[in-house]
């Protein structure tokens, strides 16, 4: 079968099941720590994944991605140029209460083709049992009022469920729990 | 995909586009497997526009993949016990163009059908000589392989008599956030395909058959090891008439 470029179609999604926590399997000892503990301006983020009974999810796994605090990617799409070394990737196993964490630095604003310009913002993958695709949301800062206000993504959001995709702040951490379903649902995308 | 000029650089960004394949994808709400009951968004999801966040993604290097890491049957003192086989085939994008230098992670059951997981309570035997784990980078040509034994089926408890086809997991990175791709490689003819939920949760039968591997004589290792081929193909990004030129088109 193929696409109407004539290329191969793509081969389907599946979940990631309740055994990729192997011994040196996903979960890499480094994986939540997209920046190391000494970074300057680095913090914690903390969340918890729960399920539509909001019952946590302790066979999660969330992933991360994001440009570092100048707004850079260390990829050769990125026409601007890269300027920067940071991984900008992070990957948790959620844990027995469905908590994860990431410790990494806030990325800088986006400039989009379009001529706007987005907010701080992260990408975010969920993965779990149960789940035969991967689940895509956003995480915003509370502290970018103006620039949230103007991001393009976010101001296409229902008003009442914005909220879902901003970060609050406990104990000098970002948190920002995860509901993959019912009362408080998180706002999820198709990329 | 490079882009292509950038006049104006600094007012014009000029994006990869990639193209949108979710007719190729299970529905997370799939009533069979019980699981997404509680686990599937009821709202529909918002689409978000690809910009920079989205079309770029990890680099993950070869410091994340050790020499051994592709051979699921040196990992240990010991050989695993089970039928010896060689999984090898190309990482493509939908344009059919090879994605070079990215991250395949695999996982799976022993023989026996059991993983090495605290959580898996199928009363068959670990085998002290197998992980199930394995890693490697594409080369240029976006070719993979690995060497492992064949996994088992096992029980779970999704219905009456639930069993798992046998199946290695792939984790895949590819270039871009947008083609992130988590699966599993199914093997021909297998006769518990048409009890199971999770391969029948993908409904076109042609999509279906793009996650069975098929078996390779050519690629076998005479008198050592069976060998099967799997290729596995991400989201592309809308060809440029540039490179869109008839080289690379197959399957």
């Amino acid at each position: 079968m193929t696409t109407e470029h004539g290329g191969p179609a793509t081969t389907p999604s599946q979940t990631v099941g309740p055994f990729f926590a192997l011994p040196g399997g996903l979960p890499w000892p480094d994986g939540p720590e997209v920046v190391g503990p000494d970074t300057e301006d680095a913090f914690l983020l903390r969340g918890r994944l729960l399920d539509g009974a909001g019952e946590p999810v302790p066979d999660g796994l969330v992933e991360m991605w994001q440009a570092d605090e100048h707004g850079r990617f260390a990829h050769p799409d990125d026409p601007r140029g890269s300027s920067t070394s940071a991984r900008g990737f992070g990957r948790c196993a959620t844990g027995s209460d469905g908590e994860f964490w990431f410790r990494t630095v806030r990325p800088g604003a986006l400039p989009t083709p379009e001529g706007e310009w987005e907010a701080p913002h992260i990408d975010v993958t969920v993965l779990a049992r149960g789940l035969l695709d991967r689940v895509v949301t956003r995480i915003y800062f509370p502290d970018e009022e103006e620039a949230n206000a103007a991001d393009p993504v976010l101001s296409t959001v229902d008003q009442q469920r914005r909220g879902t995709l901003i970060a609050g702040v406990e104990d000098g951490a970002f948190r920002f729990d995860i509901r993959l379903q019912g009362t408080g649902e998180t706002v999820f995308f198709a990329v | 995909m490079s882009t292509d000029s950038i006049e104006g650089q600094a007012d014009r960004l000029l994006l990869p586009s990639y193209a949108r394949d979710d007719s190729s994808h299970p529905a997370l709400d799939t009533p069979e497997y019980r699981s997404t009951s509680l686990r599937h968004p009821s709202e529909p999801l918002q689409r978000l526009p690809q910009n920079l966040t989205e079309v770029t993604g990890p680099v993950l290097g070869h410091e994340r993949v050790s020499e051994t890491d592709h051979d699921l049957t040196i990992q240990h003192e010991g050989e695993p016990l089970g039928e010896r086989i060689v999984v090898s085939g190309r990482v493509l994008d939908s344009d059919g163009k090879p994605v070079p230098d990215t991250l395949v992670e695999a996982w799976q059951a022993n023989a026996a059908g059991r993983y090495r997981h605290a959580g898996d309570r199928h009363p068959a035997p670990l085998d002290p000589n197998f992980s199930g784990v394995g890693r490697c980078m594409t080369d240029e040509h976006g070719r993979y392989r690995f060497v492992t034994i064949k996994p088992g089926a096992y029980p779970w408890r999704n219905h009456d008599n639930a069993w798992r086809p046998a199946h290695i997991h792939f984790s895949l990175f590819g270039r871009a956030f947008t083609q992130r791709l988590i699966t599993q490689m199914y093997f021909p003819g297998d006769p518990l395909f048409h009890q199971d939920p999770i391969f029948n949760s993908v409904r076109d039968p042609k999509a279906r058959e793009r996650m069975i591997c098929e078996f390779d004589l050519d690629s076998t290792i005479p008198e050592w090891a069976l060998s099967y081929h799997f290729d596995i193909v991400l989201r592309g990004s809308r060809a440029t008439p540039f490179e869109n030129e008839e080289d690379d088109d197959d399957d």
